[in-house]
């Protein structure tokens, strides 16, 4: 009767290769930059050779003037048609109670300069090359101010200013946690560890660089801007609602193959605003395509905190307090989503995988004249745990006890759990993927292997993390209570077209996650019909409905939890006309791979014929159901999900060259239920890339004149193949609670968990925790000649 | 990119005519140096005379004991030649240390000692070899064509045409890959000639690839690691930046110089 049986089904958690790969390796993917539209011209955007500068004039004459020449626009041009700054949607007050302090943002600068890389102008015309050249020949009178791009030093008496709303630069100075119960737990401490740390400035370098072109039809009336998204809806929600560019009904963003974002397509920039703007004011599409130089300057950066923190314990080192003064740098401008990153995104993860009862944190948020600093792979959560995992080792180093045990004792083991900073933990097993990953990692078998390695002369050390973080973000009232300007559900909708394939409209949006394989997968398992039946339909504000796109590993937990809602509705449906077709009571009709049956009876209905006769209408009556079969669905998640898990590092450093080898590598992950677990393991192997990149190689590094000296590929360390081993990985299960298919999320989990096992293993291994990231040859080279000198010396 | 006029002659000749008569050439090699500097608009040549195809231009063949290989010649022919491999296979695997694929398979010999990055791999073993460059017009020894940050002896219109190394006792090359670029940081190219042993050094010094005397005196003394172990390189002359101090550097120019020669002993 019907060729689609549960044979044909692919189930959740089956390994499946993914079906968007075909389009990629065979490059038919199509990316904004591939794409072209009648009568484009081309945008090159004048920056900011300065860190920090008032301009005095800007003459366009002679430029405008050049060959091929549309168009160069301006912040005047800009303020003369109302175009609105660019915003931070998180609201963030101080201790004080007063709001954050936020700078004005223009998409081109009005009269001053704060970062080199900022823009001044854009110069529209023919080719790009044109483009280049009449840039070169605008005339900018700068006032160079003096600038300040260390972050230690942008709250000191008499530092530059950056903006004048915000005193001392600082954007806000905000606290979670109860002090005094904090102050009362380090009155009763029988030990406190101290830490310094500073969590390292990172570039996010996806493959493919932002882009964006603008194209007004005057027609209509109205924009399409195809962007670089992560989130084309909240792009076109800040662009019409915050910018002015165009009512919500008047503008399209569209964000096509996107190759990686880590975030940084997150957010809304200056220059799809201004391609989107400009390209009305020119009568053309304006096509800007960034190149790798420009990405370093103006992608937002990640990272970057300096903390002190302190652990309160007691004799037998249980924790009983954490005390965490943070401050963070939020670059020259706040980014759309920056000040939710040190602080909701952070300092709610300081408990950890521990039963901490008390818990303070304080941050400062200063401006810099800097790029602009935002989300990037795990945001927030990564510095969290790289604190609160380094803190923890060096307890139980100083307590002289074994870091799993000293982990083990002050591990949370009952749930749900309230931590002091928010969370509510809902499931996990923390001694579960210890366990796991202590056996993987072979961590009996340590002592044996350092002692081989000292034969050959080599530095050996393992490192634990035993990493939480908070995907699935998020429930919309709860994070609205904390500031956000938006809520944070999901959106879907299933279409089952009359021949039984099915189209499902996601408002997340997948640029590499796989959405197109995972999804198919839910819909194949749960509709019984084979996988490439179903088209996974996103990115496009004009094909799917509003939705809230993909960020903080949420498109498993949060985005397949509304397909699933939508999918409990077009069952429903489908069961209503199946009790028509079969001439049974509805009651009685059952779903089961692919076929409506009567309950106690061999008649039954395949898929796709109860789909043709939602839409023939033949059989049923009009009147109490409607024809067609097509649900939408809105979920709003419950709870944060709490992937967790252990990472274990084991480094060997060669001391005549201080290069660190990371000689193996386990990771033990409970992501909840899996849908494909290769999907899962290559999130994993990119996340433990990008965390050990974040270790050993990656910083971004501005002079003291806040010129940017890791302006490109040559300068910017990236890890590379060679520089990982063959992981060891391995998952443990807690099924999620707080959403439908169980999930909690896996797409940041190896950025959070192993820069501190590196670092905690290199520490190990050369005996001293004064190792900051990165932990480079030189930088490792240079501790190990000032420890031999203190030998030496003591000698 | 700025406009450029391209040229692409067929002979030697021609092509040193048109160096001689273009206004502001520029010779195409590989362009794997050229081309992004082009591309970042950090040059602006008026036209550049692109080198593939005069024949000739790329052969690797025994000259006496050791080898003449032509400017045109790619790392990655160099890294695969089985003559260079059973001549000098201390220059095969520095070849092959060269960048990645892509940048061996378009990167040239000529290109690479022509540019004379002070981090380069083949400046330190031309001179570490004591090979002698050819050009158009003359012969100069590695010592006097190599002078200074990319700089070199090379005239206006001159050309390399190749490169005469001589063959080795023994050799070897270590390099310790800057983490970002993977250029050298420090790159060592240890050789027993007939007449002494010679140590280049690149990636370190503050003028480029240069001779590590201490070195080869104690190495012409005796061919063994014992005989450095003791040395440090005055690090006054050395490199810093971002990557690594000038301690750090001549520490590595010391472990490479060690390496090389166990490899060379090997
Ligand atoms: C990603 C990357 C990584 C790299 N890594 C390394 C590395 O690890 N080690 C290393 O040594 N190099 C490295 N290089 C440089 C590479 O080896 C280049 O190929 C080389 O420096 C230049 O050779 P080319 O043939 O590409 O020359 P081109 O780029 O074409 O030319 C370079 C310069 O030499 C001049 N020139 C070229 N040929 C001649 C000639 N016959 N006579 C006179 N002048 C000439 C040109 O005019 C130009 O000024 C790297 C390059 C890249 C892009």
């Amino acid at each position: 009767m019907n060729a689609n049986t549960a044979s044909n089904v692919t189930p959740i958690g089956a390994a499946v290769r993914r079906k968007e790969d075909h389009r990629f390796i065979t490059g038919k993917g199509r990316y904004t930059d591939d794409l072209h539209r009648p009568g484009e011209a081309q945008a090159y955007f004048l920056r900011s050779p300065h860190a920090h500068a008032r301009i005095r004039s800007l003459d366009t004459a002679e430029a405008a003037a050049m060959p091929g020449v549309v168009a160069i626009l301006t912040g005047a041009e800009l303020a003369e048609d109302k175009v609105g700054d660019l915003i931070c949607g998180w609201m963030i007050h101080s201790v004080d109670g007063s709001p954050m302090r936020m700078g004005s943002h223009p998409a081109l600068a009005k009269d001053t300069v704060r970062y080199v890389g900022d823009h001044v102008a854009v110069v529209i015309a023919e080719t790009l090359n044109q483009a280049k050249d009449a840039a070169a020949a605008i005339a900018v009178d700068y006032e160079v101010l003096p600038a300040v791009s260390d972050l230690a030093q942008a709250q000191a008496e008499g530092a530059p200013q950056l903006h004048e709303v915000a005193p001392r630069n600082v954007v806000f100075a905000w606290e979670l946690g109860d002090k005094d119960a904090t102050d009362t737990a380090f009155a009763n401490a029988a030990h406190v560890i101290p830490i310094d740390v500073v969590n390292n400035r990172l570039a996010p370098n996806p493959i493919e660089p932002r882009a964006a072109i603008g194209d007004y039809d005057s027609g209509d009336d109205a924009f399409t801007l195809w962007t670089t998204s992560q989130n084309p809806h909240l792009a076109r929600l800040v662009l019409s609602a915050f910018v002015g560019i165009a009512p919500e009904n008047k503008l399209r963003v569209i964000a096509p193959d996107v190759g990686g974002g880590f975030g940084s397509k997150i957010f809304i920039y200056a220059e799809e605003t201004v391609c989107a703007w400009a390209s009305k004011r020119v009568g053309r599409p304006v096509k800007w395509t960034c190149d790798r130089s420009e990405a370093f300057l103006c992608d937002a950066h990640g990272r970057d905190h300096i903390t002190h923190a302190e652990l309160a314990l007691d004799p037998a080192g249980r924790i009983l307090g954490f005390r965490v003064k943070t401050t963070a740098n939020m670059g020259a401008y706040l980014s759309t989503f920056a000040s939710s990153i040190p602080t909701y995104l952070y300092a709610t993860l300081l408990s950890g995988q521990y039963d901490i009862p008390a818990i303070h944190c304080h941050v400062d948020a200063v401006y810099t004249n800097t790029a602009p600093v935002d989300a990037y792979r795990g945001a927030g959560r990564p510095e969290a745990t790289f604190l609160v995992e380094r803190i923890v080792e060096i307890a139980a180093r100083t307590l002289k006890m074994d870091s799993a045990a000293f982990r083990r004792l002050n591990f949370v083991t009952s749930f749900p759990h309230q931590t002091p900073v928010i969370m509510n933990y809902d499931a996990g097993d923390y001694a579960a993927s210890l366990d796991k990953a202590l056996e993987l990692a072979d961590y009996a078998g340590f002592p044996a292997r350092k002692t081989e390695a000292e034969r050959r002369g080599k530095l050996r050390g393992i490192g634990l993390s035993n990493y939480i973080e908070a995907c699935g973000i998020a429930p919309s009232a709860a994070v609205g209570s904390l500031g956000a300007g938006v809520g944070l559900w999901e959106s879907a909708e299933v279409r089952v077209n009359p021949t039984g394939n099915v189209e499902v409209l996601t408002g997340s949006h997948s640029h590499g996650q796989g959405h197109e394989t995972t999804f198919a997968q839910l819909v194949s398992s749960r509709l019984g019909i084979p996988m490439d039946q179903v088209s996974i339909v996103h990115g496009d504000t004009d094909k799917v409905q509003f939705g809230m796109g993909t960020y903080g590993s949420r498109s498993g937990a949060v985005g397949m939890s509304a397909i699933v809602k939508a999918l409990d509705k077009v069952e429903a449906k489908a069961k209503k006309i199946a009790a028509h077709m079969l001439e049974a009571a509805e009651g009685d009709i059952e779903f089961k791979d692919g076929r409506f049956s009567v309950a106690g009876t061999d008649r039954w209905l395949g898929f796709a014929e109860v789909a043709l006769n939602a839409y023939v209408a033949h059989k049923f009556p009009t009147s109490e159901i409607e024809p067609g079969l097509k649900e939408g669905a809105f979920y709003d998640p419950t709870n944060f999900t709490f992937p967790a898990g252990c990472h274990v590092c084991e480094v060997e450093i060669d001391p005549d060259t201080g290069v660190t080898q990371i000689v193996n590598f386990t990771a033990v992950d409970d992501f909840g239920v899996v849908i494909n677990p290769m999907i899962v393991e290559g999130q994993v192997h990119g996340g433990i890339a990008q965390g050990v990149g974040q270790a050993l190689m990656e910083s971004v590094h501005y002079d003291a004149d806040g010129q940017l000296v890791t302006g490109s590929f040559m300068d910017y360390t990236m890890p590379r193949a060679e520089n990982l081993p063959s992981f060891r990985i391995g998952l443990t299960q807690t099924r999620c609670p707080s959403n439908p298919l169980g999930i909690k999320g896996c797409g940041e989990a190896g950025a959070i968990a192993a820069p501190p096992a590196v670092i905690n293993a290199i520490t190990m291994a050369l005996g001293t925790e004064d190792v900051s990231m990165p932990a480079t040859p030189a930088k490792v080279w240079q501790i190990i000649q000032a420890w031999r000198a203190v030998a030496q010396a003591a000698e | 990119m700025y406009a450029f006029d391209y040229q692409r002659p067929s002979a030697l000749d021609e092509a040193v005519a048109l160096l001689r008569d273009l206004d502001e050439p520029k010779v195409l090699a590989g362009g794997q140096t050229l081309l992004p500097t082009l591309k970042q608009r950090l040059a602006q040549p008026g036209s550049l005379v692109d080198l593939s195809r005069i024949p000739g231009l790329s052969g690797i063949e025994r000259r006496g004991e050791g080898l003449f290989i032509g400017a045109m010649a790619r790392h990655a022919q160099v890294a695969t030649s089985p003559l260079v491999q059973e001549v000098i296979p201390a220059l095969a695997e520095l070849a092959g240390m060269i960048g990645d694929p892509a940048v061996r398979n378009r990167g040239t010999l000529g290109g690479s000692i022509a540019n004379n990055d002070p981090t380069a791999d083949y400046p330190a073993a031309c001179l570490g070899l004591g090979a002698s460059i050819v050009t158009n017009a003359r012969t100069l020894v590695a010592d006097d064509f190599f002078t200074g940050l990319f700089e070199t002896a090379l005239g206006e219109d001159e050309l390399v045409v190749g490169v005469e190394f001589p063959a080795p006792a023994r050799a070897g090359y270590a390099k310790f890959r800057n983490p970002a670029s993977r250029y050298a940081m420090a790159g060592a190219f240890v050789a027993q000639m007939a007449d002494g042993v010679r140590v280049a050094i690149t990636g370190a010094g503050q003028g480029g690839v240069f001779r590590w005397a201490e070195a080869e005196e104690a190495l012409h003394a005796d061919f063994r690691p014992e005989s450095i172990a003791e040395l440090t390189l005055d690090a006054s002359d050395i490199m810093s930046d971002l990557h690594g101090s000038a301690d750090y550097r001549a520490q590595l120019v010391k472990v490479m110089t060690l390496r090389a020669l166990v490899a060379a002993l090997r």
